[in-house]
C-alpha cells in the first residue's frame, strides 16, 4: 500500500502554488453553464403564487381562470386549504405552481389564481423577546461556568453594553431552483438542480417523489453562489418534478425570482445580547455575563458559542430563540460564528477601551484564553499589526483630531473547523496516457476543479492540462455537500489517495522495463523514472502503454480516520480594520482591513486567497449594509431587491492585505478548509474599528448611517462610559 | 388643476387623448413587421402587440429571429429564446449589472430593455468578446487576476469592463471604482476586478479593442 502524504515542499510542481481557475475561461466568455441557464427541447417556465401575508390559512382556490389559459399546461397546489398545508407561516410561503409555455404565460396564468386567506396574528420583529411574548420565545436555562459572582467582584472595572446583528439574507446571484424532466417514459428524473451537494440532493429528491433513488440524476456544471443556502432541493424543485410529469416529462424550469430569494431561500439568524464584561487593570479577564437572543425566522435561530474562543473562566449565560413568522434560516457561512464573534470581539474591545488599554496588548494578555492556538493567534496578531501598522496607527479611543472624519482601527480573532468529509472519486489512465477524475462534488466558485486537477498533476509529474476533471453528475463516485469548509479537505484527500494508489499500479508495470523495483520509481516531469537514476526512465505515455487494452481505474476515497495525515481540522485567523466616520453624516468608510489566516496545507495559493479577499468584502456588506428589513404591521419583507437589500460595490471595499499562513508549522497539518474562517470577523473588527474612530460604541450591526449618528447622539448612555 | 389627459408629452407633440383617439388609425405597415404604425399629428408611432411580434435582432455580428411579447426584455429574449445565456438574470431591475450587454457602444442593463427597443442597433454580449479561440484582453486579465468565484456576475462584470475601457483607455485607480460601480458581486471578487481592468488597460485595450 502506498504511503499516504503529501510531497514536500521541494518536490512540489503544482501545490502550493498560485494557479489559475482551469474553468476561468468558461466563466469568462459565457461558455459557463449553470442550472439557471439550462435550455431543454420543450421546456416550460415554472412559477409560483405565493404567499402576501406573513401568516394565514388558506380557505380556497381556484385556479379555474389560470388552467383555462393557453399554454398553461400543468398546475400544482402547494397548499391544499384543509390540510396541514393551508396554514401559510411566512410572507412569500408557496401556494400554488403552475408551468406554462413560455415566461409571460406563467406569470399572467399565477395572476390569474384566486385565493381566499384567512388572515390570522403574526410576529415578524426580533429584536426584543419581550415584545415577542411566550408564544413565540423559548428561553433556554441558564448556563454557569465557574463562580460568575465571585469573578465580577473581582473585577476592577465592570462595562455592559448592548451589542447584536440583524437577520441576513445569502442573496446569491443565481436563485434557488432547477429544472426537471423526466426521461424514459416518466421513469427517470433528470434534475439541473443549482446545490452545493450534488450527491446528497438524489436521495432528498426521490423521497418525496416516492421513486427509487436510482431513478434521479443530479447534474450542475457550476452554481452561481450557495453560502450555505442550497444543501438540497426545495419544495419548489420537488414541485417544478411535479409540475413536469403532470406535462408529461417536459422540462420545467423553476427558479426563485429575486423578491421571493431574498424572502424565503434562507437566511443568517440575528443575535443580540446584553454583555458584561469583568476585568482588572492590568488587563486580566475575570467574568463574562449574557443574555442573549435571536430569530432565523420560523424554525428559530441558532445558539451562539459565546464568549467566542477566550474561554473566561467565571461565565453566566442564558439565550432566548424567537420564533416568528419570517422564513426560515439556512446555514450561513460559519454558522453561529460571525455572531459570536461580534458579541464576544466587541466587548471585549470595550473592556480594553475601558481600562485605556490598546487592545492589541489585551487580546496578547488574555492569548492563553484561546487554548491550543494560542501560538498561532499569537503569530497572527504581530503580522496582522505590522500589515496595518497598528503600534503607529493606533490610538485610544475616540479620534481626536480636528474635523468631522474620524479614523479608528479595530481587531477580532477567529476560529473554524475544516475537517475533510468523506469523499470518493475514481482516477482513470487510459492506456495512451490521458488521464481523467470522476468525483461527484462540486465547485462553488473555491476553486474545487482546479485544486482536483493540481493534486492529480502534481502526484503523476504531469503538466495540469494533461489531466481531465470532470465533476457536478451525480453518477460520479459519491462526494459531500459542500459546507463547513469541508470539500477541500476531503476531495484533495481522496484525489491524492486515488493517485498514489493508480501510480503504485502503474510503477509495477512499468518496473520490469526499467529493470527497477515498483517502489524504486518515481513520476516526474512527464515521465516515470528510477530514483536513483533518473537516466533510466520513460515518458508518461510510454509507461501508460504498458496497461495494454484496458484502461486502469482506482478508487481513491476520504473517510474519517483515513489512512494518512492528508487533512486536520482547527484553524485560527486574525483580522484588523482602519476605518474612517464622517461623523457628521455617520457614514463609515473602510480604508484597510488585513486578514492573517491559516489552514494548513494550501493547494492553490491563488484561490485560497480569492476565499479570504471574498470573506472580508462579503463581511464589509453585512457589517455596513445588509439587513432583512421586516415590518412589524404587514409582515411583509421590505427590501426583496437589490436597491435596498444593499450589498457592496468596488468602491466600498478599501484596500484588501491577504496574508495565508503557509510553510513549516503550517504545511505539515495537510488540508484544511478555508471557505468559512475567514468570513467570521468581518463585522467585529469594523465595528470595532468604528467605536475607536467616533469613541463610542454603535451597539448593532449593520453600521448604517443612521445607527452610527444615533450612537454618537447617545453618547452618556449604556456604552458612553468607555 | 391641469387636465390630465391634456398634458402633452415632451418632445413627442402628442397628447395621451389625441394618442389614444389615433391609436388603430392610418394603419400603413402590415401586422407581419410585428408593429402597426399609426400617423399621429404628423409623427410616425410604432405599435407593437399585445400578443408575439417578430423580433430580428443583431448580436455578435450574427442576426437572430424569434417572436415575443413586446413586454419582454432584451436579457429574457436572449436567454429564454436565443439560447444566448452568457448574461444573468439577478436583480431583474437594474441594480446589479450581471445582465450587461453592450448596445450601439453603450453599456446597458439588458434586464430593463425591451427586445423589440434593441432592434435595428448592434447587441454585444460576453459571447462576442473572444475572437476565435482567443479571449479579450479584459478576459484574459479576469482569470490571471481571478476576478471571479462562482463566475454568476463575471460575464456582466467583464462587459461592463470591456466597455468601460473602450470609453476610458487609462483609467486611475479611482476611476475603476467609479466607473464599475454598476456591477454587484456576492462572492467578492472586487478586488481581483480592480487588478484585472488594471491589467487590461496597461495592455493597451482600446475602444473597440
Amino acid at each position: 500500500m502506498a504511503e499516504y502524504k503529501w510531497p514536500d515542499a521541494d518536490k512540489r510542481t503544482h501545490i502550493g502554488k498560485r494557479i489559475s481557475r482551469i474553468d476561468g475561461p468558461h466563466k469568462v466568455s459565457g461558455r459557463a453553464k449553470y442550472s439557471f441557464d439550462m435550455n431543454r427541447p420543450g421546456m416550460l417556465f415554472g412559477k409560483i403564487l405565493r404567499s402576501p401575508y406573513a401568516h394565514a390559512k388558506v380557505k380556497s382556490i381556484d385556479t379555474s381562470a389560470a388552467e383555462a389559459m393557453a399554454g398553461v399546461k400543468a398546475v400544482h397546489i402547494m397548499a391544499q386549504p384543509g390540510t396541514p398545508t393551508d396554514e401559510l407561516k411566512w410572507a412569500g410561503a408557496s401556494i400554488v405552481a403552475l408551468a406554462a409555455v413560455d415566461e409571460p404565460t406563467a406569470e399572467d396564468a399565477i395572476r390569474a389564481i384566486k385565493v381566499e386567506y384567512e388572515v390570522l396574528p403574526h410576529l415578524v420583529i426580533d429584536n426584543d423577546p419581550k415584545t415577542a411574548g411566550d408564544t413565540y420565545t423559548r428561553a433556554a436555562n441558564e448556563n454557569k461556568v465557574g463562580d460568575p459572582d465571585k469573578g465580577f467582584s473581582e473585577a476592577e472595572v465592570t462595562i455592559e453594553g448592548n451589542y447584536g446583528l440583524p437577520v441576513i439574507t445569502h442573496c446569491c446571484l443565481e436563485p434557488h431552483g432547477s429544472v426537471m424532466e423526466w426521461e424514459d417514459g416518466g421513469q427517470n428524473l433528470l434534475a439541473h438542480l443549482s446545490t452545493q451537494a450534488v450527491s446528497g440532493s438524489v436521495g432528498q429528491i426521490a423521497r418525496p417523489l416516492e421513486i427509487p433513488a436510482t431513478n434521479v440524476r443530479v447534474k450542475q456544471d457550476h452554481i452561481g453562489g450557495g453560502f450555505g443556502s442550497k444543501f438540497g432541493p426545495d419544495e419548489w424543485d420537488i414541485t417544478a418534478a411535479r409540475l413536469s410529469k403532470k406535462a408529461g416529462g417536459k422540462p420545467v424550469k423553476m427558479f426563485n425570482e429575486r423578491d421571493a430569494e431574498l424572502m424565503v431561500a434562507g437566511s443568517r439568524p440575528s443575535v443580540y445580547a446584553k454583555v458584561k464584561v469583568g476585568v482588572k487593570k492590568d488587563g486580566t479577564i475575570t467574568a463574562w455575563e449574557s443574555q442573549s437572543w435571536g430569530s432565523g425566522g420560523v424554525g428559530g435561530g441558532g445558539s451562539p458559542p459565546i464568549p467566542y474562543i477566550f474561554n473566561i473562566p467565571n461565565q453566566r449565560k442564558q439565550h432566548t430563540n424567537i420564533i416568528n413568522h419570517v422564513g426560515s434560516q439556512r446555514a450561513w457561512r460559519a454558522p453561529n460564528h460571525p455572531q459570536a464573534c461580534v458579541l464576544t470581539m466587541e466587548p471585549l474591545e470595550d473592556a480594553a477601551a475601558a481600562i485605556g488599554m490598546d487592545p492589541y496588548d489585551f487580546f496578547m494578555k488574555n492569548i492563553e484564553l484561546t487554548g491550543q492556538r494560542a501560538p498561532i493567534y499569537s503569530d497572527e496578531l504581530k503580522i496582522a499589526a505590522d500589515l496595518i501598522g497598528w503600534k503607529k496607527n493606533w490610538h485610544a479611543r475616540g479620534d481626536k483630531t480636528a474635523g468631522p472624519m474620524k479614523r479608528g482601527l479595530g481587531l477580532s480573532i477567529h476560529t473554524w473547523g475544516g475537517q475533510g468529509h468523506a469523499s470518493d472519486c475514481d482516477i482513470n489512465i487510459q492506456p495512451d496516457g490521458s488521464v481523467e477524475l470522476k468525483m461527484g462534488t462540486q465547485d462553488l466558485g473555491t476553486g474545487t476543479r482546479t485544486t482536483l486537477n493540481i493534486v492529480v498533476a502534481d502526484t503523476f509529474g504531469l503538466p495540469l492540462n494533461a489531466v481531465k476533471i470532470l465533476i457536478g453528475d451525480s453518477r460520479y463516485p459519491a462526494s459531500g455537500g459542500s459546507g463547513g469548509s469541508t470539500t477541500i479537505g476531503g476531495i484533495s484527500a481522496a484525489a491524492r489517495r486515488g493517485s498514489l494508489d493508480a501510480l503504485e499500479q502503474l510503477f509495477s508495470k512499468v518496473a520490469p522495463s526499467l529493470e527497477a523495483k515498483p517502489e524504486d520509481l518515481e513520476a516526474v516531469g512527464g515521465n516515470i523514472r528510477v530514483k536513483t537514476n533518473p537516466a533510466k526512465s520513460v515518458t508518461w505515455a510510454q509507461a501508460c502503454s504498458k496497461l495494454g487494452a484496458t484502461p486502469l481505474t482506482v478508487r481513491g476515497r476520504h473517510f474519517p480516520n483515513a489512512p494518512g495525515n492528508l487533512t486536520n481540522q482547527g484553524v485560527g485567523g486574525v483580522q484588523m480594520a482602519d476605518v474612517s466616520v464622517d461623523i457628521e453624516t455617520g457614514i463609515v468608510r473602510i480604508n484597510k482591513i488585513v486578514a492573517v489566516q491559516d489552514c494548513g496545507l494550501v493547494i492553490d495559493l491563488k484561490t485560497a486567497e480569492s476565499q479570504v479577499y471574498g470573506s472580508l468584502i462579503m463581511g464589509v456588506c453585512w457589517a455596513l449594509y445588509e439587513e432583512k428589513i421586516m415590518d412589524a404591521k404587514t409582515g411583509r419583507m421590505l427590501n426583496p431587491n437589490m436597491e435596498f437589500y444593499r450589498l457592496a460595490g468596488i468602491a466600498d471595499i478599501g484596500d484588501l492585505v491577504v496574508h495565508m499562513m503557509t510553510g513549516k508549522g503550517y504545511d505539515e497539518r495537510g488540508v484544511i478548509g478555508l471557505g468559512e474562517p475567514p468570513a467570521v470577523s468581518p463585522g467585529a473588527v469594523i465595528s470595532n474599528a468604528v467605536a475607536n474612530a467616533i469613541g463610542v460604541r454603535v451597539p448593532y450591526l449593520p453600521l448604517t448611517p443612521d445607527r452610527v449618528l444615533a450612537a454618537l447622539e447617545k453618547k452618556g448612555g449604556n456604552n458612553a462610559r468607555i | 388643476m391641469q387636465d390630465d389627459d391634456n398634458v402633452k408629452e415632451k418632445g413627442s407633440g402628442l397628447s395621451r387623448r389625441t394618442f389614444l383617439k389615433a391609436s388603430g388609425i392610418s394603419l400603413s405597415v402590415p401586422l407581419v413587421m410585428g408593429y402597426r404604425v399609426v400617423k399621429v399629428s404628423g409623427a410616425d408611432v410604432k405599435i407593437y402587440g399585445p400578443g408575439k411580434v417578430p423580433l430580428s435582432l443583431s448580436i455578435n455580428g450574427k442576426s437572430y429571429n424569434a417572436q415575443v411579447e413586446p413586454r419582454v426584455t432584451l436579457l429574457d429574449a436572449l436567454r429564454n429564446e436565443l439560447d444566448i445565456t452568457g448574461a444573468k438574470r439577478v436583480c431583474d431591475r437594474g441594480s446589479c449589472g450581471a445582465c450587461t450587454m453592450i448596445v450601439d457602444g453603450k453599456a446597458v442593463y439588458s434586464c430593463s430593455t425591451l427586445a423589440i427597443d434593441a432592434q435595428g442597433k448592434s447587441i454585444t454580449t460576453v459571447e462576442g468578446l473572444m475572437q476565435g479561440e482567443t479571449l479579450h484582453p479584459v478576459q484574459q486579465a479576469f482569470i490571471d487576476n481571478d476576478a471571479q468565484q462562482c463566475g454568476f456576475c463575471t460575464p456582466g462584470f467583464v462587459v461592463a469592463c470591456k466597455a468601460f475601457l473602450d470609453k476610458n483607455p487609462t483609467p486611475t485607480a479611482e476611476e475603476i471604482k467609479k466607473g464599475l460601480g454598476g456591477n454587484t458581486c456576492r462572492c467578492g471578487t472586487y478586488v481581483g476586478v480592480r487588478a484585472a481592468v488594471a491589467q487590461a488597460a496597461g495592455k493597451g485595450v482600446k475602444r473597440n479593442g
